[in-house]
């Protein structure tokens, strides 16, 4: 029956354009002063509230049976090749529902915004729009627009509401992404050129030649790893963060870095398979590198924003692992992992929004002892933080496990390697806590410091509610992901020149471990 | 005889109502007197209204010749007329608070811009060499006068100088290049010079012709600016009267582009592998230097000057890959460009503190305080230059590259994908001065109507481009079809 309700209408539109109406609505409330205000946040937290409750209307009439891509919307746009066409399949619903779920808790986490507050929620409507857009769209260009005007927005987030060097920072972000797509936007054209459309299902048919794929690929890889961020073109990403208001620490994290790795999995994977395996080892590389080296950085940060970016970029390193395993646990694993840390590292940033709303500083060193005086912190901290380690019963657990289940199949120093990670991992998260949330009080200016509101409560409470929930039956979310996958797999297969060398030695490690659990 | 010179006429009517209301308006100003000023600039927009309808008539239908072959009407004369129309219709209306505040409020600018014009719309139906140099030669006397049109003023007076030393050495080289073209094939027109140079027995063309198209590409180049011929724009772009830059940076450059277009492709078809490659030049030296020349400008209008040599580098690596896409490409490319330009130029025009008018980037800062909808579309046209989606100036540069890489020329475009990139800073250092940095003081209120309507319109069009994009490309592809032999 809500299949039927949502079949009936451009659902998918509405969810896109949703928010903008939003953000013409906010624009058309005039005046000035406290009332106003009020006013500008409650609509702008209906509109997003209401766009999540689409998005479930969404969920619930997904069939998760089809790889098919569904609730599709097509009308002609540029001339015949480029359409208007919308459409959604199970690698893309989650990212719908992780974005549609996180905006309504970063307009309550925007409190404190009180500067140009009516600019400030039209960037971030308007954001969301844009974010949908990327993960609805099945047209190339009609996706490279969602994807490239969505620095403009967090352009003006970063530099109007950012911090001390938001300049520094906003225009690195700005030209370090728009460096990487500009390249992506010759490869569209080139795709474009020799396929004769931009339309996703046929270009994902299409034969392209092995060394066009290469050149293809390679181009696309510019703009994900870019976003993604990968090692060594990550630099922008702890500027950015440290800099941005900590809504759009949330959204950066939670959902812009996912872009890249969705890229991966719906554009450079299925479009260029050979490629794909040419290049797989040059991402483990690079992914590896990514998850011990800014670990290991993350180990010495003094800024809690910077260490968080920093482990951002570790645990990006898994998704890419995980995604160009082209294995079905390696990619169900890495978008779990996805969504989880969308969750989570959202979260951690909230955290820290929290106690820096507070204390105006993000140095670790000025903190200690939060316990005393924060109890419902310290536990709401500890969730997140367990959450980012991977302990079993949390959602990172699950991502992590499947991808490096993934992993071992295709390569196995990789999966040891980033297993290391893992541990490193562990190591900051806990040390970040421990610096922060215990030991004793011994900041004089902490003492007076207070405990969660009632508002940052019920920011927090839907997420430890995600966390635990996707640790506890992840089944619910790979229940729709799974034909998608498993018909990304096909599709490469069917399209691949040979098939993926699988090294002999991977066999029997698994093996072992099993062995090893089961006894 | 008659029937065949009426027939003549008929294809040049937008021409001359042009010509006609150009020497009326001049009778009525020397009559008039300086009163006649307001007069004479309204009127003016009638008459390039009137010449806009007359442009309309027979669209779609097939090339026409007339004058002897001298004078080609076709589809892509008619959109590249229509763009110059618009342009100087649009700058009229705007310059004339400008005018009246410099104490310049004199009838002769509106008889110039008709004037020049004219000269344009000559230049973009020119199907002989001897036309194209009378329609150009007609333009730039006009327009050497109107960049001295403040004559009291060092800088305009010297940008006038400048502008007309310069232009006029770069006619002698398209003189001398024509020359060359004549002396080696025996014709100056586009049609036999097609059928002459077009025979490919093997040998290729004559060494004369090559050294012709060389000189001949140079006088173009600097008409429409583009590296290395682009020493000029900034000096003049800064100096000249600033609505009288606007008209500048929208219509001739839309003529000589126009002009360049034909001249390439229509009789210099055939000689594309001669002439290919200096157009390739131009256009990466014109996007690698309005990229990285425009970084260390704190004049806006110097800003803008190297910013419109970098966006010719883009409309010509349409024209270096040549073909129905190229054409089109820099058709829409030059529609796009001059709706963008002639709103940067509307938000100059609108920006005054204290009655001085606001020209340096500093200037800007904290603009989206107090003047949020001038600093929403200055911000939007700035983006949309750097050519960011989904704004206008995106469609634009996809349309040049999607002709560029069918074409093969998959450098160049990579080397102009990268120069957009840093060209991307300087768009960003003026939207961050607006709405980054602190405020200066408010601008002066009120903003003339014209100037707020033409932002109004040009921000719209901006934005909002990307919904219904296809009549624009419809229209210049027919445009392109007709050009094609």
């Amino acid at each position: 029956m809500i299949a039927d309700l949502a079949l009936g209408w451009p659902i998918l539109s509405v969810i896109t354009f949703l928010p903008l109406v939003g953000a013409a609505l906010v624009l058309m409330v005039r005046g000035e002063g406290p009332a106003v205000d009020r006013n500008i946040r409650a609509i702008a937290l209906m509109t997003t509230l209401l766009t999540f409750v689409i998005s479930l209307v969404l969920w619930a009439g997904f069939n998760p049976a089809t790889a098919d891509f569904q609730f599709v919307e097509k009308a002609p746009w540029i001339g015949d090749a480029i359409t208007y066409h919308m459409g959604i399949d199970g690698i893309s619903i989650l990212f719908v529902i992780l974005t549609t779920f996180l905006m309504p808790l970063c307009i309550l986490a925007s409190d404190v915004i009180t500067n140009r507050l009516r600019e400030y929620m039209v960037a971030f409507l308007v954001l969301e729009t844009l974010m949908i857009g990327v993960f609805c769209a099945l047209d190339l260009v009609l996706f490279y627009l969602f994807f490239e005007a969505g620095l403009i927005p967090m352009f003006l987030i970063i530099g109007v509401w950012g911090g001390k060097r938001r300049i520094y920072a906003s225009f690195k972000f700005f030209l370090y992404t728009l460096l990487g797509s500009v390249l992506m936007l010759l490869a569209v054209i080139a795709v474009y050129l020799q396929a004769g459309t931009t339309d996703v299902p046929t270009l994902q048919q299409f034969p392209f030649t092995v060394e066009a794929q290469y050149w293809l690929w390679l181009a696309f890889f510019a703009s994900f790893a870019v976003k993604v961020p990968m090692w060594p073109v990550h630099t922008w990403l702890p500027d950015a963060h440290v800099e941005a208001p900590t809504a759009g620490s949330v959204i950066l994290a939670g959902v812009l870095l996912k872009m890249g790795g969705y890229g991966f999995l719906r554009y450079s994977i299925p479009m260029f398979p050979d490629a794909s395996i040419f290049f797989a080892p040059l991402i483990f590389g690079l992914s590896v590198v990514a998850i011990i080296y800014t670990s290991v950085v993350a180990l010495v940060q003094e800024d809690m924003k910077k260490l968080i970016a920093y482990s951002s970029v570790a645990h990006m390193g898994f998704i890419t692992i995980g995604a160009f395993t082209l294995t079905a646990q390696g990619i169900q694993g890495s978008i779990l992992q996805m969504i989880s840390h969308g969750i989570v590292s959202g979260a951690l940033f909230l955290c820290v929004g929290v106690v820096y709303d507070r204390m105006h500083t993000r140095e670790i060193a000025r903190y200690g002892g939060l316990v005393n005086r924060m109890p419902a912190y310290a536990f709401v901290f500890m969730v997140f933080t367990m959450a980012t380690i991977g302990l079993p019963g949390t959602s990172g657990f699950v991502g992590e496990f499947t991808i490096l289940i993934g992993a071992y199949q295709v390569n196995t120093v990789v999966a040891a390697l980033a297993t290391t990670g893992v541990i490193l991992g562990a190591t900051y998260s806990l040390l970040l806590y421990r610096r922060v949330v215990l030991g004793d009080l011994t900041h004089k200016d902490l003492m007076a410091i207070g405990d969660l509101n009632w508002r940052e409560r019920l920011t927090f409470l839907p997420l430890i509610v995600a966390v635990i929930w996707i640790g506890f039956f992840p089944v619910h979310l790979t229940g729709s992901i799974d034909a998608s996958v498993d018909h990304l797999i096909a599709q490469v297969q069917a399209k691949r020149a040979a098939p993926i060398p699988v090294p002999a030695m991977a066999e029997p490690v698994p093996a072992a471990g099993e062995g090893a659990s089961q006894p | 005889m008659t029937a065949a010179l009426s027939n003549d006429l008929v294809l040049a009517i937008p021409e001359l109502i042009l010509a006609i209301g150009a020497m009326a308006l001049l009778l009525l100003g020397a009559f008039r007197g300086e009163g006649a000023a307001g007069l004479v600039n309204w009127a003016a927009v009638g008459v390039l209204a009137l010449a806009a309808w007359a442009t309309l008539a027979g669209t779609g239908e097939a090339p026409r010749l007339a004058f002897s072959r001298l004078f080609v009407v076709d589809d892509f004369a008619r959109f590249m007329k229509l763009l110059v129309l618009l342009g100087a219709a649009l700058t009229l209306p705007m310059a004339r608070s400008f005018m009246a505040r410099a104490g310049a409020e004199r009838f002769e600018f509106g008889v110039l811009v008709l004037l020049a014009t004219l000269g344009m719309l000559v230049m973009i139906s020119a199907n002989d060499l001897i036309t194209l140099y009378v329609g150009l030669e007609l333009q730039s006397l006009a327009l050497y006068v109107l960049a001295a049109f403040l004559r009291d003023d060092a800088k305009s007076t010297e940008a006038g100088l400048k502008y007309f030393v310069l232009g006029a050495l770069s006619s002698g080289m398209l003189l001398y290049g024509a020359s060359l073209i004549y002396g080696f094939s025996g014709t100056t027109n586009f049609v036999d010079l097609a059928a002459t140079l077009g025979h490919g027995d093997g040998t290729g063309p004559a060494i004369g012709v090559v050294v012709g198209i060389v000189f001949l590409s140079a006088g173009l180049a600097f008409k429409v600016s583009a590296v290395p011929f682009h020493m000029w724009t900034p000096d003049v772009y800064e100096g000249a009267p600033t609505p009288v830059t606007a008209f500048f940076a929208a219509a001739p450059k839309v003529a000589a582009m126009a002009l360049f277009v034909r001249t390439m492709i229509s009789p210099l078809g055939d000689l594309a592998p001669q002439w290919q490659q200096i157009i390739v030049f131009m256009a990466v030296a014109s996007m690698l230097l309005g990229a990285f020349a425009a970084i260390g400008q704190s004049n806006l209008k110097r800003l803008l000057a190297y910013s419109s040599i970098g966006h010719v580098g883009y409309a010509l690596v349409g024209l270096a890959a040549g073909g129905l896409q190229g054409v089109r490409g820099v058709l829409v490319y030059m529609a796009i460009y001059m709706v963008m330009t002639l709103g940067s130029f509307g938000c100059l025009l609108a920006m005054r503190r204290g009655g001085q008018m606001v020209e340096r980037v500093d200037e800007l800062g904290g603009l989206s305080r107090t003047n949020p909808m001038l600093a929403f579309v200055l911000a939007a046209l700035m983006f949309s230059l750097a050519g960011i989606p989904p704004l206008a100036g995106f469609f634009a540069k996809y349309f040049v590259f999607v002709a560029a890489i069918d074409a093969g020329l998959v450098v160049l475009s990579v080397i102009g994908m990268l120069a957009s990139v840093v060209s991307g800073f300087y768009y960003l250092r003026v939207v961050k001065v607006m709405y980054f940095d602190d405020a200066v003081g408010p601008l002066d209120r009120p903003i003339p109507l014209p100037v707020r309507l033409v932002v109004t319109a040009s921000g719209l069009l901006t934005v909002l481009y990307f919904i219904v994009p296809a009549p624009l490309l419809v229209s210049a592809e027919a445009a392109a079809k007709s050009l094609m032999p």
